[in-house]
């Protein structure tokens, strides 16, 4: 894939790198370049065209599948500026944090056995997607002052925000099992 | 003078030469070939009128027979005809054996543990078979559509993994067809119906056919089709109704004499007659001529047969609710319901289905032949004859890939419903010292274990330089196509070392396994063999010359001069080439049309990519 020079993602996508992005015009764009690169459009060309669109299409794939969530847009963000955290084994040191979130793991199992247990995980979710939009907000915040202590910073909430989005996960598989589906 | 043709802007050498495509069913019990024709799809007859043609293939004393002529000696000679092979496409000895316990045939395991067949031809796999059954279809085709096929769409269950999709391309390409895309057959159903041209929506698509039911849950959303869950029972269809009222009969004749084959399948006969009569009719006669001479008349009511294939639509309506469910979603958010398969004709089927989904259903398309017809229509799209047609077929991967890791774990390397085509790579280490090779398993499924899921290939890659443990990076690139086929490289990058080898898991066969069977499929002898080769070259130079030519007509203005003259020499050498009719010469000239034009064909998809960006900003405004 060398030839093909790895367009930054936002570039990709004719965007201005930044963390609020318009999802729906993302979308857009997204099936329009499908709509040019994808194989079933070189079905009929050489080997090499179609290899290339192929590479191309998956390439699409990938940037809109990391530029369309929170977290991995975010951490895309972060690894532009120079922090690499895709494979990091670097921890989250925030005991106040940690300590919390062993907290809501605690509150989640607890759910189950609740008076009622519906509205307990409806007001679960609620507080989780407070927490995570507030990660989002602090994200923008630090992000755009674009100097080493914040970006530092803003990587701890990348990590953080992964945190969360897993509670959200585990409170789906909780939502699974109370509604019976 | 082929030069100046070459290089006059403006002209090429076939212009709109409309391309022959067709669509494939290649189903279980039946298979069909449909093709459009002034802007309708229809499916192709062969001589004696039929469209369908039965899946069997037999293996005879003299040559191969397929179709209805094999259905005959289905019984006579079952150890030499395949039915239904599609049940064997990519499966193991060992998985086939556990699901169908009483095969009539003489089996064996490939080096891989893939099925052989010990036919009097001698040992066959499901993809010869299989492409036995494609080999008349696509004659017709080709003798209907005065010419040879620039490329075919074939369907596949939406459920199928790589060895199953690989084993089913490989059928075509071993008649030396061009594939333009496997695709999923409810995919397939609901093009036919249009429906790729709503917005957002959801669609079942229920399909009970001879010898299998389907149900899929897709989801549309702005052109993209997402197969959302599916399900079904892989051993009832509408077989199984004929067999119960095989049986009815037989108990109300009261005939307690011999029970000989002969007498079996005429009741079987009788059985399937009715059923048919039933679904246009309150009351089907029977009429049976016993073996001791005397003759059992008697009728039917649909009621009588609704209520005795009541517990088989039961099965098959539960299996949707499971799909359902699987699916996430409600079943108030399916937007349509689409049937599949002729045992959709039967009144009842349609009934308790409609009640399930509570919502009318799309029967309006004949359906035995929906899948057929969407999957020409969307041959003719792919083929290029229709430049305005906007569709766009989004396909998910229908099961995770991954890799073996330490203690018999999986690691999944790309999920299940990622968007393909998709290329993704993951970083691998040693974990000995001085470790130079490292073996690579690739796995396709959902659970954890190795041993639960499908094992798609090993490799090994060797040449790693001695390191300590865990200093060596090896990545192991997964890409996966349109088709969701799979290919796999791994690459040792510390140090500047680079060493890479590439598989392609294919249908499991050693490399030997493969040779054997194209040597095989060439029933020609020598001679024959190079003319198909050459001819095969020829097409290959000017679908290349053709490319190329419409490439700079469109987009010669990206470069200059200086880079245009070397890819109109390339041009003119495979002319020169082609005119020669030399086997070898060709192949290099369209190696050297390739080489010098790599660049040029990078710049014109960047290209399409802003120009596909900028419409959208011009919209905006």
């Amino acid at each position: 894939m060398d030839r093909l020079k790895p367009m930054n993602y936002f570039q990709l996508f004719a965007l201005t790198p930044s963390f609020e992005i318009d999802l729906v015009e993302l979308k857009t764009k997204y099936l329009d370049l499908q709509r040019a690169v994808h194989p079933d459009k070189f079905a009929n060309a050489s080997e090499r065209e179609r290899l290339i669109s192929v590479q191309k299409a998956a390439q699409i794939n990938d940037a809109f599948s990391v530029l369309n969530a929170n977290d991995s847009r975010a951490q895309y963000l972060l690894e532009l500026a120079g922090f690499e955290l895709a494979h990091e084994t670097q921890t989250l040191k925030d005991p106040m944090f940690l300590m919390q979130q062993m907290e809501l793991r605690e509150a989640l199992e607890d759910i189950t056995s609740a008076s009622d247990p519906e509205q307990a995980l409806i007001d679960f979710q609620a507080e989780i997607s407070l927490y995570i939009n507030e990660i989002n907000n602090q994200f923008v915040t630090l992000f755009s002052r674009n100097d080493t202590d914040s970006l530092t910073t803003a990587a701890d909430l990348v990590r953080k925000l992964k945190f969360m989005l897993k509670l959200a996960q585990e409170a789906l598989r909780v939502e699974e099992k109370i509604f019976a589906y | 003078m082929a030069l100046l043709q070459i290089s006059e802007p403006g002209q090429s050498s076939a212009p709109h030469q409309r391309r022959l495509a067709a669509g494939i069913d290649l189903g279980t019990t039946n298979s069909l070939v449909a093709t459009v024709r002034s802007g309708e799809a229809v499916t192709l007859k062969d001589q004696q009128g039929f469209d369908s043609l039965p899946s069997i293939v037999h293996y005879a004393n003299l040559g191969i027979e397929v179709g209805r002529l094999a259905k005959e000696h289905a019984i006579s000679d079952a150890i030499n005809t395949i039915v239904s092979v599609k049940r064997f496409m990519g499966r193991t000895l060992t998985d086939i054996q556990a699901n169908y316990a009483e095969l009539p045939y003489v089996v064996s395991a490939t080096e891989n543990g893939l099925i052989n067949i010990e036919t009097r031809h001698g040992k066959v796999n499901p993809i010869q078979v299989s492409s036995e059954i494609l080999r008349p279809l696509i004659a017709l085709a080709t003798k209907s559509l005065g010419g040879e096929l620039d490329g075919v769409v074939i369907t596949v269950p939406a459920y199928f993994d790589d060895a199953q999709r690989q084993g089913t391309k490989d059928a075509a390409e071993l008649l030396g067809v061009k594939v333009f895309r496997l695709l999923n057959e409810p995919t397939a159903a609901a093009i036919a119906y249009g429906l790729d041209h709503d917005d957002e929506g959801v669609i079942a698509v229920y399909d009970l056919g001879g010898g299998t039911f389907d149900v899929s849950i897709l989801r549309l959303s702005k052109g993209v089709f997402e197969v959302l869950a599916t399900g079904g029972d892989s051993a009832l269809g509408g077989d199984d109704f004929d067999n119960l009222l095989a049986q009815w009969i037989y108990q109300e004749s009261g005939y307690t004499g011999d029970h000989s084959p002969a007498l079996q399948r005429e009741i079987s006969r009788i059985a399937c007659d009715a059923k048919e009569h039933l679904s246009k009719h309150d009351i089907a006669p029977l009429v049976l001529d016993l073996p001791c001479g005397s003759r059992w008349q008697g009728e039917i009511s649909r009621a009588t047969f609704d209520a005795l294939i009541a517990p088989l639509v039961k099965r098959t309506v539960m299996a949707s609710r499971r799909a359902v469910r699987d699916a996430g979603i409600e079943l108030s958010d399916i937007n349509q319901v689409v049937m599949v398969g002729g045992s959709t004709r039967v009144p009842c089927v349609r009934e308790r289905v409609a009640s399930y989904f509570q919502r009318e259903l799309l029967t309006s398309i004949d359906p035995d032949k929906v899948v057929a017809l969407g999957a020409a229509i969307q041959a003719d799209i792919l083929a290029g004859n229709k430049p305005d047609s906007d569709i766009l077929l989004l396909d998910v991967l229908p099961l995770s890939l991954g890799l073996e890791t330490m203690g018999g774990l999986t690691e999944k390397v790309i999920p299940r419903n990622t968007t393909i085509p998709v290329a993704k790579a993951q970083e691998f280490t040693t974990f000995k010292d001085g470790q130079t090779a490292m073996a690579i398993h690739i796995l396709q499924g959902e659970r954890e274990l190795v041993e639960d899921c499908r094992s798609l290939a090993r490799f090994e890659l060797r040449g790693i330089p001695p390191m300590a443990a865990g200093a060596a990076h090896i990545r192991v690139t997964f890409q996966v196509d349109a088709d969701g086929l799979l290919s796999v490289s791994a690459m040792e990058k510390s140090s500047g070392v680079k060493s890479s080898i590439e598989v392609k898991p294919s249908f499991g066969l050693t490399d030997n396994e493969v040779a054997t069977m194209i040597k095989d499929s060439m029933t020609f002898a020598r001679d024959d063999m190079d003319a198909r080769m050459l001819a095969e070259q020829k097409v290959e130079a000017s679908r290349v010359l053709e490319g190329l030519i419409s490439a700079i007509n469109d987009d010669g203005n990206l470069l200059n001069d200086e880079q245009l003259a070397p890819i109109r020499h390339a041009m003119m050498m495979l002319e020169q080439a082609v005119q020669a009719g030399e086997l070898a010469l060709i192949k290099d000239a369209i190696a050297a049309c390739d080489e010098v034009s790599q660049d040029f064909a990078a710049l014109r998809m960047d290209q399409s990519i802003r120009q596909a960006l900028s419409g959208q900003s011009v919209d905006d405004i």
